[in-house]
Order: C-alpha cells, then sequence, then structure tokens
C-alpha cells in the first residue's frame, strides 16, 4: 500500500487534470484491488456488481476528493460507503467490524482470493460425489452425521469418502497440478 | 457489462475537475438558499427598522458575529465531510468555539443582574417564536445545502446531514438577525442556539434519507 499510494495519487491527479490515459490506467489499477476487497465479504457476482458500482461512484464523485490528501484514504471511504450500503440495502443485518473494512490495497486480501480460486480448481477435479463431501465436511463444516443423512451414505463411508478424496488431493498439489 | 468495457467507457468521458469544485458546488446550493431565505425574511419579517441606529451597538455585532462564525465553522465542516476520508475534529471544535463564548457572554450579562431583570435578558419579548422563526428561514438553505452535498461523497450521512442542518440553521439565524431586535447575550445564546440545533437535528434525520448516493 505504501509503494501504491505515490502510484495511483499521481494517476488520480492526472486524470482530475483531464488525462484520459491516467484515468484509463487508475481505473485498470484500482478493479483488481476493489474485486479483492468485496470477494472478501461478498459472493462473487455480487462482488462483482459492487466493483462495477463503485468504479462508477469513484467516476461521478471523483470531484471530493481533496488533493492534499491520500488517495487511498478517499478510495477506502469510498469502497466502505459502497459496502455498507450494499449490505444495508440487501438488508443483510450483519454487522461489520469497520477496522475490518477499511483496507482496499492491501497484500494479503488478492492471496485469499487466489487461494480460494485454487481450491475451486483442485476440487473440480475430483468426482462428484467426493467434491461434495469434502465440500460439506471441510469447507461448510457440517458434520460427519449430517452429510452421512443427506447422501445416503453411512457415517464411516463419509469418513473414507473424505479421507481419500483429501490424499487424492495432496497427490495432485504434489504433481503440482 | 464486463468490467473492462465499463472502465473504457468511464475513462473517455472524465471532463477535467478544477481543484475548486466541491467549494463551488457548496456556495451554488448555499448561495441559492441564502437568497430564497432573504428574500422570505423581507416578505414576511421585513428588517428591524432601527438597524441604522443598531449597528452602532455591541449587541448587534454580537448576533452578527456569532451566527456568521457559527455559520462559517458550520460550512468548512459540511465541506470536510462531503469528501470520503477527511478528517474533521478540527471542524467539529471549531463548531464549539462561538457556542462556548456566546454561553459565557451569557454568564458575564447574568451574573450581576438583578433576579428579576434574569427573567427578561433571557426571554426578550420574542423567545416563543424566535426558534421556529429561525427554522423556518433556515428551511431553503438546509435545502440548498443538502442538494450540494448530495452532489458530492458524504460517507457518515447523518453527521453530515447535522453538520448540513447547523450550517443552514446558523445561516438561518444570521438571516433572522436583520429582523431581530433582541440584544440580550442570554437570549441569543439560548433561543438562537436552540433554533440552530433543532435545524441541525432535522438535517442529522434528513441526511440519512436524501444524501445516499
Amino acid at each position: 500500500m505504501s509503494d501504491a499510494e505515490p502510484r495511483l495519487k499521481a494517476l488520480m491527479v492526472s486524470a482530475l487534470d483531464g488525462d484520459g490515459s491516467a484515468y484509463r490506467a487508475l481505473l485498470r489499477a484500482l478493479a483488481p484491488h476493489l474485486r479483492a476487497y468485496f470477494a472478501r465479504r461478498l459472493a462473487t457476482p455480487e462482488a462483482e456488481d459492487l466493483v462495477q458500482e463503485t468504479l462508477i461512484a469513484i467516476h461521478t464523485r471523483r470531484a471530493s476528493y481533496d488533493r492534499s490528501l491520500p488517495f487511498t484514504a478517499w478510495l477506502h471511504a469510498v469502497a466502505r460507503y459502497k459496502l455498507i450500503d450494499h449490505l444495508r440495502r440487501a438488508k443483510l443485518r450483519r454487522t461489520l467490524p469497520l477496522e475490518e473494512a477499511d483496507c482496499v490495497v492491501a497484500g494479503e486480501s488478492e492471496e485469499s482470493v487466489s487461494a480460494k480460486r485454487d481450491v475451486e480448481r483442485l476440487l473440480a477435479a475430483l468426482p462428484e460425489s467426493r467434491r461434495k463431501l469434502v465440500r460439506q465436511v471441510k469447507i461448510e463444516g457440517v458434520s460427519v452425521a449430517e452429510a452421512a443423512a443427506q447422501s445416503g451414505l453411512s457415517e464411516s463411508a463419509v469418513k473414507v469418502g473424505v479421507h481419500r478424496a483429501l490424499k487424492s488431493l495432496s497427490a495432485m498439489i504434489g504433481r503440482g497440478s | 457489462m464486463k468490467t473492462d468495457a465499463l472502465i473504457d467507457r468511464l475513462s473517455v468521458s472524465a471532463p477535467p475537475v478544477p481543484p475548486g469544485a466541491v467549494w463551488r458546488k457548496l456556495a451554488l446550493g448555499t448561495g441559492a438558499g441564502a437568497a430564497v431565505s432573504f428574500t422570505l425574511m423581507l416578505a414576511w419579517l421585513g428588517i428591524r427598522p432601527d438597524l441604522a441606529v443598531a449597528v452602532a451597538t455591541g449587541a448587534y455585532w454580537m448576533k452578527f458575529f456569532y451566527t456568521l462564525l457559527l455559520a462559517t465553522a458550520g460550512f468548512w465542516l459540511v465541506e470536510r465531510l462531503s469528501r470520503p476520508g477527511a478528517r474533521s475534529r478540527t471542524q467539529m471544535l471549531l463548531e464549539a468555539v462561538p457556542v462556548v463564548a456566546i454561553a459565557v457572554l451569557a454568564v458575564i450579562e447574568l451574573m450581576p443582574a438583578a433576579p428579576a431583570a434574569r427573567h427578561h435578558l433571557m426571554m426578550g419579548a420574542s423567545a416563543e417564536v424566535c426558534p421556529w422563526r429561525i427554522v423556518i428561514l433556515a428551511l431553503p438553505v438546509l435545502a440548498g445545502v443538502l442538494w450540494s452535498m448530495g452532489k458530492l461523497a458524504p460517507t457518515r450521512l447523518a453527521l453530515a446531514g447535522l453538520a448540513a442542518g447547523l450550517a443552514a440553521g446558523a445561516l438561518g439565524a444570521f438571516i433572522y438577525a436583520f429582523h431581530c431586535d433582541e440584544s440580550a447575550a442570554p437570549f441569543v445564546a439560548v433561543w438562537y442556539t436552540f433554533g440552530i440545533g433543532a435545524v441541525g437535528a432535522l438535517g442529522a434525520v434528513a441526511g440519512r434519507f436524501l444524501l445516499r448516493w
């Protein structure tokens, strides 16, 4: 974030002075940060809608940026406002700890997003029935008994299925695929 | 639409933004509201007939500066709160300075006064109408300020609305002072402040709904 600030701010100031290509470069640079920021809190299609909504807000409200202040502070406040506004409109009565909602441009966020994507890719390689078991038991936190009841398998069959699936996943990772 | 396509579309429709754009927008809304409010004051209440005499008194300037400083600090706070991520603590403290000053002046006037005179210093001759007239004269200004702020980007809506209300209330009181012939600091400290505060509360409620973007 500390390297991003001077670069993004320079782009923003040029953009406000009417430099269209700096503006395009700025918006392109912001999109992945916003995507990571919203993906941490919302489902994928919703997050992408909010990315676009925030880009439009950045566009229509760009006059409200004070050139003497840090650009990323402005960006965080805009993205956080859009997120809170979205949650309010969606009537999700979820309380959002604000200190967690305040970094758009941070390293770990993109990592967690790409980690999620990697997990999905690996899971896709499993047979359908096992994929479902792993997702339920290991990701969604469903109990073995519930998974067994849902799938019609015995509890020990569920345990064995999950165990084998994890084994083949770790084999895939070992092969680097 | 794909996000990249959206970015391309946005970046070809971005005319330059002059650095003073925020103040210009606020001046436009506030100026229009204040013009309506001043006209309303002239038509409804009229300027006090003894204005030429009153300007020679300290009491006149006390009201003048109390409302003017409160409005100035209020608009500075409005400007800060219209910008995402901008700090506003200094402006909030500044907003309190005129209120503390008028309270001190009021106490200084009340202390030496006889108990019978104190009641008059507080209530004057227009205590029942003063705050409500201030509220009514402030409404066009409040509408103007909220319109301007709505075009900018306040992120704390109730607080932004409160600031808009206090600034509009102070400007409404400034305009009302052209009519009002009360001259005691305790009267101003209580009834002007009450009227301005009421507009602030109104602004806070209205802001939550009208300032969304």
